[in-house]
């Protein structure tokens, strides 16, 4: 280990050692005191943001050949750290409310964080494989956090068990690879391929067939979709929301890393692939959250749509280098889908009060007693359904001008992806039109048999910490809708800085 | 000169802190913030101006990128500023007189219920005025221009709770929205042509891009005109300006006198490169604006709505404004802007201050009379306003109006000349009769009930601010002793252009001379009439009276103009919504998307029930993706 190796890895290590602090740290604090656990967990998410965006990056692959610390490595980070952050502001009070607030939570969502950076970070396929299960294996306790609930245990064991498979599958994609080039670092398996392709072209295949499968199982694409709208209806809220960010990202930024070995081999094959799994996914996705009454349900279905137009992205990624349009497109998508999800769900998570499963209905003019809890979901349901002035415009454009420019398969996914954004406008907007037109149960009868809660309405959970997460979520979207460039440009900044590093 | 984000921002920060906190905060803070914001605004807008001063003539350019705002290829719009000469007397402009409407506001609207929201929209409207005369290029000043438009239909329909002041602001809203049509249009043919929104990328190319009075560079140059005719309230858009008094005065004051509706000849002005290209176009805006001038002025001498009165006056002034530019004297077309802003801010806020004295929103001057004794300041001001409008001597009106006659007989165009000397008699008759009628002769209000009073400090000091610049103001351009810093100041903006270089007028027939004898002449003429009429109370012959009555009446129910559009354009348009919004909307198109609608639900239902929550089944489904995935990689 050289001091460069520690210096790449510092952003890893001060999540760890969070981690491992906060957990022991339970142990002595009594229970009123247990808020502290979020803020010394959010002070090292901070202390790892600015590490991370302060530290030099270096071209080629470090710790003997596992770990990359350049420019995609982090912005990643950042990506991932600001989503950890955000959950952790907005699960602070939630958790408290549920009496699921043990040191064990931060623990886990930091470690799972740290699993998200591995990937994003790897440079050898079974570094890959570890930050996939650091990232899995924590998620897989949190689903099962409200220990007393049924449908929590179930989604935990749902989800580990399918995990299990996927993981499976992923290792044995690992393992097809390294029998064909005889070496698992990502550098190694490139120069071989060709000679692979040649001698042992089924090697080659299936084990990038199966890496594909194990990764879009993570990123809930469809047909490996199908654990994530039981898991995110039955997890906590707040695990939720940071589930569908932080393995949609982890995924996606391990596809970043993939891709540099995946189009080489399979050429336009891959494309195709990940073309007609895009396309699955934003048609089930889209289509099946038009029915979708429980506002968790719908957000999954949501989640599985966008990683729909984040594989459009994937497709016609090329070679996974910063400076392409596509991966530029795929970076920001991914930033603005952390930010916008993180905020609807944040929004259901003070909106719910003791665990109660919301639908549609139990919003009924929300807006009119919480003006700016209202503002902000209605923001973040514009974003997500893609309309100007929010962020959410500016990252379907950006990757679906990417696919257009890549020729008449990506001008086809294009089109199939503004035409699913059309059907999603209809489900998001109607959140919006039920926190603002239909009237509040208080309104229309107290039909509720005189309780004091239906009388003055459903209230609402604002915490000081939540406000501030859902607040810093509702300006970056808004701020990244009207200056979309400022991420854009350091984005090509850092790619160029990368560049240059590399001696 | 660094600095001039920080006019821009000053008051967008006003906006923001008003519109979300002005609830809370005590009415001081509200108005220390709007007025404070505006006033600092305008402090850095002198110090823009000095800086320019500070350079040699023709590096009075200076732009300033504030960020990329759309990044896109083929389209590039950048967020940047233009200051140069132009752009700085707008800005003077609008700040100076600006800050002085805010401070009358502080007096005028302290009795409102809204007050941080009234302070609110002053301040965004401010910020968006800004923007227009700020932006560097033709998207951004689309931007300002749709938010001023936004910001008008706001102020217009203040007290919304009343149906007609309601109704005036969407009448407002929809009229200039017809401008606006043309107005984009005109900026997608110039994005077409050029590639560019710039200015300064267009007004290079211009001439080489487009022929010398070519259809291209016609068509733009007109659907330009069709948005400042909007916008400016011309022939034949005009009518929703008289609704839009309706708002509070100041507003009035504000936005339909000094700023909001010059944007359209500032707007000329600003592309004077492509009108130039031209000349039918430049002969339509010269035509419309005399045209506006005259009949405009007939309206505003039946009319009894003092605010009405001041309404139809600035629609005739604005024509004189663009018989300026048309004729291709845009020096004195802003010269002119800028005087009409002083004059105009002053009549608008002592007709407020005379309201204000009456107890609230009376504006017919039938009901008030004798005023003079009562409000002596206002009274004073007023008249000030009203010989300056009328062009007498030395107030700031005489030199700015005189000008632009001047230049229009000059440039050879007689016709044009004698409709806008025929429409400053009628300036003078009907500006000096509301004088009398409102402070001359008997009180006419109920004096049992009303006790006029005379305005506080707070809304006179603006109305002695805005008459000193008034009586003073002439001094910036003294055509007839050639002392003209105003014209020096702008002349960098307008010389290059094609008329500029026939600086030899064709030999006048008249001297400049007598041309300054014969508008003040005009000038006195209708001030003796009105006095003849209001104060001697001449007694006109029955005959007489019965021979102009067809033409009185005509003129009182201003030319039926609105009783047309209403047949013409609001009962069709009426009927093809119903038709629209019935048959079709509802029948056909709601029926398509409603059965899409129930096809994605069914659909969709019918996919949700895959979902059976068992783990083997979901297991199934992964494992038969895989091997579709591997079958198809090993096929392939």
């Amino acid at each position: 280990m050289e001091a460069r190796d520690f210096l790449a890895l510092t952003p890893m290590l001060i999540v760890t050692g969070t981690a491992l602090f906060v957990l022991m740290l339970d142990l002595f604090l009594r229970e009123e005191r247990r808020g502290w656990l979020a803020g010394l967990s959010l002070l090292g998410v901070v202390a790892a943001f600015l590490a991370n965006l302060y530290l030099p990056t270096f071209g080629e692959p470090l710790v003997q050949g596992m770990i990359r610390f350049d420019a995609l490595t982090q912005f990643l980070n950042a990506v991932f750290l600001l989503g950890c952050g955000l959950a952790v502001m907005l699960a602070a009070d939630y958790t408290r409310r549920q009496g699921i607030a043990r040191g064990e939570y931060y623990c886990l969502v930091l470690l799972s964080t740290l699993g998200a950076m591995l990937m994003g970070a790897s440079a050898d396929l079974l570094m890959l494989f570890l930050g996939l299960e650091t990232l899995s294996i924590p998620l897989y306790v949190l689903a099962t956090f409200l220990r007393k609930n049924p449908a929590s245990q179930e989604a935990g064991l749902k989800y580990f068990l399918l995990g299990a498979f996927s993981s499976a599958l992923f290792l044995y994609g690992i393992a097809l690879l390294y029998g064909a080039t005889g070496t698992t670092k990502l550098d190694g398996v490139l120069q071989g391929l060709s000679g692979a392709m040649g001698a042992a072209p089924g090697l080659v295949l299936g084990g990038l067939g199966l890496l594909l499968v194990g990764l879009a199982f993570k990123a809930a694409a469809v047909p490996f979709h199908s654990w994530a709208p039981d898991v995110y209806e039955g997890a906590p809220t707040s695990v939720t929301a940071f589930m569908a960010v932080a393995a949609k990202a982890g995924a996606f930024a391990a596809f970043l890393r993939v891709l540099a070995i995946s189009t080489p081999a399979l050429a336009e094959g891959w494309a195709l692939v990940v073309g007609w799994l895009a396309i699955a996914t934003m048609a089930l996705g889209n289509v099946v959250a038009v029915v979708q009454l429980n506002l968790k349900r719908l957000l999954a279905y949501s989640s599985i749509a966008h990683a729909g137009y984040l594989l459009i992205a994937v497709a016609v990624g090329g070679t996974g280098a910063l400076s392409e349009p596509a991966s530029a497109g795929l970076l920001f998508y991914l930033l603005v889908y952390t930010l916008m999800t993180l905020g609807a769900f944040g929004v259901v998570i003070v909106a719910e009060g003791r665990g109660e499963n919301l639908s549609l209905e139990d919003v009924k003019g929300l807006a009119w007693r919480y003006p700016w809890v209202g503002l902000a979901m209605a923001l973040f349901m514009v974003s997500l359904a893609g309309l100007p002035p929010t962020a959410g415009f500016f990252a379907k454009f950006y990757v679906f001008r990417a696919a257009v420019e890549a020729g008449s398969w990506g001008v086809v996914l294009a089109i199939v992806g503004v035409v699913a954004s059309v059907v999603s406008v209809f489900y998001y907007l109607r959140v919006v039109y039920y926190l603002y037109l239909r009237p509040a149960p208080a309104a229309e009868a107290p039909a509720a048999g005189g309780q004091a809660e239906a009388e003055a309405g459903r209230p609402v959970y604002l915490s000081r910490l939540a406000a501030w997460g859902l607040g810093i979520a509702a300006v970056l979207v808004l701020f990244l809708g009207v200056y979309p460039t400022a991420a854009l440009q350091w984005l090509t900044e850092i790619a160029a800085a990368a560049m240059g590093a590399v001696p | 000169m660094e600095l001039v984000w920080v006019v821009l921002i000053l008051p967008l920060l006003g906006a923001l802190i008003n519109g979300l906190l002005g609830r809370r905060l005590p009415k001081r803070a509200v108005s220390g913030v709007a007025c404070g914001s505006v006033g600092v605004a305008f402090l850095f807008a002198v110090n823009a101006l000095l800086d320019l001063l500070r350079l040699p003539e023709h590096e009075r350019v200076f732009t300033q990128t504030l960020f990329d705002w759309i990044v896109s290829d083929g389209l590039a719009a950048k967020f940047s500023l233009l200051l140069d000469p132009l752009s700085a007397v707008m800005l003077l402009v609008v700040t100076g007189v600006g800050f002085l409407i805010h401070v009358y506001s502080v007096g005028y609207m302290g009795e409102d219920r809204d007050y941080s929201r009234y302070f609110s929209w002053l301040n965004l409207f401010t910020f968006s005025m800004l923007l227009l005369v700020l932006a560097d290029n033709f998207l951004l000043l689309f931007v300002g221009w749709e938010l001023v438009g936004l910001c008008s239909y706001l102020l217009i329909g203040f007290w919304f709770t009343k149906p007609s002041a309601a109704s005036a602001a969407k009448k407002a809203f929809v009229v200039t929205r017809v401008g606006d049509f043309g107005f984009m249009i005109g900026l997608f043919l110039l994005f077409a042509t050029f590639g560019t929104f710039d200015y300064l990328n267009i007004f290079e190319e211009a001439p080489q891009v487009l022929a010398y009075g070519g259809a291209l560079a016609t068509a733009i140059t007109l659907l330009l005109f069709a948005g400042a005719v909007g916008k400016s309230a011309q022939i034949p858009l005009y009518v929703w300006l008289p609704d839009a008094m309706e708002g509070p005065t100041p507003v009035s004051a504000l936005i339909h006198a000094a700023t909001m509706v010059t944007a359209g000849v500032y707007m000329i002005a600003r592309t004077h490169v492509l009108y130039e290209l031209a000349p039918l176009s430049m002969a339509v805006v010269a035509a419309i604006g005399v045209a506006t001038a005259f009949f405009a002025a007939t309206m505003a001498l039946v009319n009894n709505d003092i605010k009405r009165v001041l309404a139809y006056s600035t629609i005739s002034q604005l024509g004189y404004m663009f018989l300026a530019t048309g004729v291709g004297a845009y020096a004195a077309g802003m010269f002119h802007l800028v005087s009409h802003a002083f004059m105009k801010a002053l009549l608008f806020l002592s007709a407020g201050s005379v309201m204000h004295a009456l107890g609230g929103e009376e504006t017919d001057m039938r009901r008030m009379g004798g005023l003079r004794a009562k409000l002596p300041y206002t009274s004073t001001v007023f008249l000030l306003g009203s010989l300056g409008l009328s062009g007498i001597p030395p107030l700031v009106g005489f030199f700015s109006k005189d000008l632009i006659l001047e230049e229009t007989f000059l440039s050879g165009n007689t016709t044009l000349w004698l409709v806008g000397l025929a429409a400053a008699v009628l300036t003078a008759f009907y500006m000096l009769r509301s004088h009398f009628l409102t402070f001359y002769g008997k009180p006419r209000y109920d004096e049992a009930k009303v006790h006029p009073h005379e305005s506080p400090p707070v809304m006179l000091w603006p109305l002695f601010a805005l008459a000193a610049l008034t009586v003073f103001g002439g001094v910036l351009w003294i055509s007839f002793l050639n002392f003209a810093p105003f014209e020096e100041f702008l002349k960098p903006v307008f010389e290059g252009g094609l008329l500029a270089e026939e600086e030899a007028h064709p030999a006048a027939a008249l001297s400049t001379g007598t041309l300054l004898l014969l508008s003040v002449l005009a000038a006195g003429l209708g001030i003796f009439v009105a006095w003849l009429v209001y104060i001697r109370g001449i007694t006109v012959s029955e005959g007489l009276r019965r021979a102009f009555r067809p033409l009185y009446t005509l003129l009182y129910n201003k030319y039926y103009v609105d009783e047309l559009y209403t047949a013409l354009f609001v009962v069709p348009g009426r009927k093809l919504a119903e038709f629209l919004a019935g048959a079709f909307d509802q029948g056909l198109l709601n029926g398509i998307v409603n059965g899409i609608g129930r096809i994605i639900d069914a659909l969709g239902g019918a996919l949700s029930r895959v979902e059976s929550g068992y783990i083997r089944a979901y297991a199934a489904w992964m494992l038969a993706g895989a091997l579709i995935i591997l079958i198809y990689l090993y096929l392939r």
